[in-house]
């Protein structure tokens, strides 16, 4: 393990691209970011300060920062950063670091399991499949939801990546341990 | 486009067919007008949402967006979504896998486990896209029979249309027009408002963890809409459908408002333009009630 920034370019730079994750250091603590952020209006996360976070290598501080899930991801800071810092990619890479520490809230870690459970992050109940069923459609979609061999290929690529580890899932229960 | 008719694989994701079903109803009604046939995606999962599993583990993001991409290519066909976090996640990937031999490389290895690969053959369409550009403007008011007279519209992007615009390209985002010229084309008037560009307030995993944060930037939103007369908000997007009508409903139980904004997914205003009845589109089934000044 490295300085917070080296992880950040290793492990988002084999998705996005290195270069990408690199524009970190491009940072100039100019604020246009924040400015902008629509949860900054009303939540604590501070993009800027976050950038001078992770340069400053205050890893334990970020991933506790309860803000750090407070971005939507809307792309506002990254399309107005003057510099080309590729911000809301960095916030994504680091939730993913500080998820791998063991801080993902429970909560998320139950979307994990719908998707586990249904190939779907928001699968279809009772209701909806009356609603679909009065307009016409199939009461259900012809996705990994209907179809035991597909959802199957779904669970494989989680379980190659450890994606079921990364949210303590349990196949035995179907759901979270504990 | 010429007039013959053209095949795309319709990429449902989550929202659409299990929470707001009427918006593939709409969709494909509107497309089937203009030619347009839709095949279903057989064994397609979550797409899956980019501000969420992409930032839980983007090594397990990839391989399930690739996994849906070779679906469709798999099918010979290039795709349209009515989601944009299905737009975002699948046309991200599809970009990151093209640009990038040894990810496609990396990937296919997991693929390849159930006898699947990414090709790189399939192309990410939106559907409002394909409504705005192929379609066409003209042939789109040529089958408008009842043109929203007197309507005020209040246009809401969402976040993963326009940005990041390098890799979406439709043009800035800060200047969009492409909803603009289908409201006008309709002969509806949409309304600028001080929140415009600001997103729905629940993607990236934030309506998921605290509802109520959500909840309170929607209602900001909302509330400068309607100062600016707004008599419905449309949207190129499920999730944010999901947000702004199911979320009405929450935020007038959480915070005892009184909110009532007819939400419409782009093409389910078009389709009640085109002549389509309320109740085929399913717009009588969700939380926020249609006006009848959209429905004469
Ligand atoms: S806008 Fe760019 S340079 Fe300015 S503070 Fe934000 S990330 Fe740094
Ligand atoms: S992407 Fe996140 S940090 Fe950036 S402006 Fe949007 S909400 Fe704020």
């Amino acid at each position: 393990m490295g300085t917070l920034v080296e992880d950040l370019i290793e492990w988002g730079g084999g998705v996005l691209g290195e270069e990408h994750m690199e524009t970190l250091m491009s940072c100039v603590q100019c604020g246009k970011c924040t400015g902008g952020c629509p949860s900054g209006r009303i939540t604590a996360l501070r993009t800027r300060k976050l950038f001078k976070m992770a340069q400053e290598n205050m890893v334990e501080e970020i991933f506790n920062a309860p803000e750090l899930w407070y971005c939507t991801t809307c792309y506002t800071c990254y399309e107005r950063c003057p510099k080309g810092v590729k911000c809301t990619d960095i916030i994504r890479t680091i939730r993913n670091l500080a998820a791998k520490a063991g801080h993902m809230s429970v909560p998320h870690r139950k979307i994990g399991v719908y998707a586990l459970k249904t190939g779907h992050g928001v699968p279809i109940g009772p209701d909806q499949m009356k609603i679909r069923e009065s307009i016409g459609l199939d009461e259900m979609a012809p996705t990994t939801q209907k179809y035991k061999e597909q959802l199957e290929q779904f669970q494989t690529i989680c379980k190659e990546t450890g994606f079921d580890a990364l949210i303590d899932f349990d196949w035995d229960k179907m759901n979270l341990k504990e | 486009m010429s007039e013959e008719t053209k095949e795309y694989a319709y990429f449902l994701g989550c929202i659409t067919p299990n929470r707001y079903p009427g918006i593939e109803v709409a969709t494909k009604k509107v497309f089937k007008e203009f030619g347009i046939e839709t095949k279903e995606m057989e064994g397609a999962s979550c797409c899956p949402a980019p501000g969420v599993f992409g930032s839980f583990d983007m090594y397990t993001w990839l391989p399930i967006a690739a996994r849906n991409l070779a679906i469709a290519e798999e099918m010979g066909l290039e795709i349209y979504v009515t989601c944009n976090g299905c737009y975002g996640s699948l046309q991200e990937a599809d970009h990151l896998l093209k640009e990038h031999p040894k990810l496609k490389e990396k990937t296919n290895e997991i693929l390849g486990k159930f006898g699947r690969e990414y090709k790189g053959t399939t192309e990410v369409h939106h559907s409002i896209v394909i409504m705005h550009d192929d379609i066409g403007l003209d042939r789109l008011k040529e089958k408008v029979t009842k043109p929203m007279k007197d309507v005020n519209v209040a246009i809401h992007y969402g976040c993963h249309f326009l940005k990041p615009s390098e890799v979406r390209g439709h043009g800035s985002s800060e200047t969009p027009y492409i909803l603009e010229d289908i409201v006008k084309a309709i002969g509806a008037k949409d309304v600028d408002y001080k929140d415009k560009l600001m997103c729905c307030g629940a993607g990236g995993g934030v309506r998921t963890a605290d509802t109520p944060t959500a909840l309170e930037w929607t209602r900001q939103k909302l509330v400068s809409m309607i100062e600016e007369g707004a008599d419905c908000v449309i949207h190129p997007c499920a999730f944010c459908h999901l947000q702004l009508d199911r979320g009405q409903y929450e935020m007038n139980e959480a915070f005892g408002t009184s909110f009532d904004l007819p939400v419409l997914y782009v093409l389910q205003l078009v389709a009640l333009a085109m002549g389509f009845s309320e109740k085929e589109l399913a717009l009588d089934q969700q939380t926020t009630k249609m006006p009848e000044k959209l429905l004469k």
